[in-house]
């Protein structure tokens, strides 16, 4: 399987993991390492560098993965980069995954303002993944503007329902020479496979994993799905045929 | 629109008769669809429903697990004021129980924090009666100022204010408001509160819009139960909750569930509701409203408390104190100086809760926002 790169950086696994919505630190850990990713996304909102308590990045070890804080709650590109500046003050890291989803329900990304504050954080030197709707046009936009991936929805967070923009995210990755990752909405291994077919660089699971009844064991069914996808993108898929091949070839009289 | 009109113009009668015509096989149609609108949430809290409350339950929990995942927030309260003009019949803090009063000084509230704090509170809500000489909009500015140092979530539970007001403590840091309308029955609202300015129930009514409409990133709503007929409440409470949801799409709502405690003011619930009417409420909001907020706090006891975890409880308070001045005193000086709101039923410590919370299969977060936000 051919190794995953982004900005230089590069990656065995395909499979990056959100750490929200566990039911304790103990599974996640368990889960991340089930998962064998090593790319783990956190809520910089979670996050705090003051307790002493024991709080969420005890369970993600830095030395294993690749901490991918993210900007969850922000509701304009002000409010995203002033938490890019926390996350990078705190924890000197420069990678960020920019979530601008001023709608607290439903949390889909702001796209204007996303746009807006990735143009900013890049012009500070940030390593922008920007979380997006599926519109290939922003994809190739936010490229310009120098981000690092683009992460289309597959359907809203949590909601479960797989690639509902599955044809969107097929011009996304025709079109884009920036990694790929389908982002939130893969409810089922199945879904995260048939994203990696379709060509998706990488995917992003959080919900399905963390309330699943054995999040462990699903977190080890995604790494297995997200494998057996890539590689079978990178043989190539035949398409589906509705007719049966002449054994005689219809044309044959011609050679 | 303001709430107060889509209140006046709801066919309330025609709500209940569908409620009375409802049948069990329609409570399960109910619970075959993705999304239920506002006839289906009637439908859930019809007395036929009460029979399928474990098919119910078992949805909510699934529903609340995928919008908000395995985890509990909590928070603290933190009483400022027990001083208060007003004299609604059922609080502790009525102007005509007029014994141990006491607004809190500011070094005071941040003894209090202080405690909080080391506690691992990282959310907290600040509480006040109503007397504006002492508890004033200056007074608000200047406490939230001296706590958002220290906590990552300031919400308010405090008289109703004009929206240039609530702007005002938005910037001074506060993040949530919380106001609820006792009773959504004006004409029981209007008995319970007879003077005072909470004897204004428009001006109340529509604080939770000028909140949002203020920039309140959270905007907690509820009815105190036991004053008005449960299920004219819960009906209220719904569309009261579904208005803001639609109307103010970036503020989060949030509803909770208090029911009427043993106080001072010695008021005895003239309409108790039950444990069962309880949770059929909590689950038929989960139902049709997925995203909102539910919270429950230390007025319930413990038992109750655990079990209501998993079925779309998402915010709970834990080792609260309902008098000011009551976590940084012993609980002997307090009651000598300070009365209580109410009297708490859960009194276990944060620890305790935690552990609890984590006995469930659930996370208990103690940090889910950063005041780098404001």
């Amino acid at each position: 399987m051919k190794a995953f790169n982004i900005a230089g950086k590069e990656f065995k696994s395909r499979l990056i993991v959100g750490s929200g919505k566990f039911p304790s630190n103990k599974i996640l850990k368990k889960a991340l390492e089930a998962s064998e990713t090593e790319i783990v996304t956190v809520s910089l909102r979670r996050v705090d560098f003051e307790s002493k308590i024991e709080n969420i990045l005890d369970a993600i070890d830095v030395k294993n993965y690749k901490l991918l804080p993210n900007t969850s709650g922000a509701r304009n590109a002000e409010e995203a980069v002033r938490l890019a500046r926390l996350a990078r003050s705190a924890g000197k890291e420069n990678w960020i995954k920019l979530e601008v989803t001023p709608d607290p329900n439903y949390l889909l990304p702001d796209s204007v303002e996303t746009l807006k504050a990735t143009e900013l954080l890049v012009k500070e030197g940030f390593v922008v993944l920007p979380y997006i709707n599926a519109d290939p046009v922003l994809a190739k936009k936010l490229a310009e503007a120098g981000a690092a991936t683009v992460m289309p929805l597959g359907s809203p967070i949590g909601s479960h329902r797989g690639l509902d923009t599955r044809e969107s995210i097929g011009l996304i990755i025709e079109q884009s020479d920036i990694p790929v990752i389908v982002d939130a909405g893969i409810g089922a291994p199945s879904h995260a496979a048939e994203a990696m077919e379709l060509g998706a660089d990488g995917v992003m699971i959080n919900t399905a994993i963390a309330i699943s009844d054995d999040p462990v064991k699903m977190a080890e069914a995604f790494k297995l799905a997200v494998i057996s996808g890539r590689k079978a993108y990178e043989v190539g898929i035949k398409p589906p045929k509705k007719l049966a091949s002449a054994s005689s070839p219809l044309t044959g009289f011609l050679r | 629109m303001s709430f107060i009109n889509i209140l006046k113009s709801a066919d309330m009668l025609g709500f209940k008769s569908h409620a009375r015509n409802v049948k069990i096989s329609d409570v399960k149609d109910v619970l075959k669809k993705e999304k239920i609108g506002f006839k289906d949430y009637i439908t859930l809290l019809s007395e036929p429903a009460a029979e399928l409350i474990d098919d119910i339950a078992l949805k909510s929990r699934h529903i609340t697990n995928k919008y908000f995942g395995k985890t509990i927030l909590l928070y603290a309260p933190l009483y400022v004021s027990n001083e208060c003009e007003n004299a609604c019949v059922y609080c502790g803090f009525r102007e005509d129980i007029p014994e141990r009063r006491k607004t809190l000084s500011l070094d005071e509230v941040l003894k209090e924090a202080d405690f909080l704090y080391r506690k691992g509170f990282r959310h907290i809500l600040l509480v006040s009666g109503e007397k504006t000489d002492k508890v004033s909009v200056k007074y608000l500015e200047e406490t939230i100022c001296g706590l958002h140092k220290n906590f990552d979530s300031i919400s308010l539970e405090i008289y109703p204010l004009e929206t240039r007001d609530y702007s005002k403590l938005i910037s001074a840091g506060a993040d949530g408001l919380t106001i609820y309308q006792e009773s959504y029955g004006r004409e029981t609202y209007k008995k319970l509160h007879p003077c005072g300015p909470k004897s204004d129930y428009e001006f109340r009514l529509a604080a939770p819009e000028r909140a949002a409409l203020a920039g309140f990133r959270r905007v907690n709503i509820g009815a105190l139960l036991g004053l008005d007929e449960w299920f004219d409440e819960v009906l209220a409470l719904g569309l009261h909750a579904a208005y803001l949801i639609k109307t103010f799409w970036k503020t989060q709502i949030a509803v909770s569930f208090p029911r009427v405690r043993a106080s001072a003011a010695r008021y005895s619930a003239p309409r108790p509701v039950s444990d069962i009417k309880l949770v059929r409420m909590i689950c038929a909001l989960r139902l049709f409203l997925p995203t909102v907020a539910l919270v429950l706090s230390t007025r319930e006891n413990e038992a109750l408390r655990d079990n209501l975890i998993p079925l779309g409880i998402t915010q709970m308070s834990a080792e609260s104190k309902t008098s000011p001045g009551g976590y940084s005193a012993s609980a002997s000086e307090i009651s000598a100086i300070a009365a209580a709101q109410f009297e708490v039923e859960d009194k276990r410590t944060l620890a305790e809760v935690m552990e609890a919370i984590s006995k469930k299969g659930y996370d208990p977060v103690l940090k889910d926002w950063d005041k780098t936000y404001l």
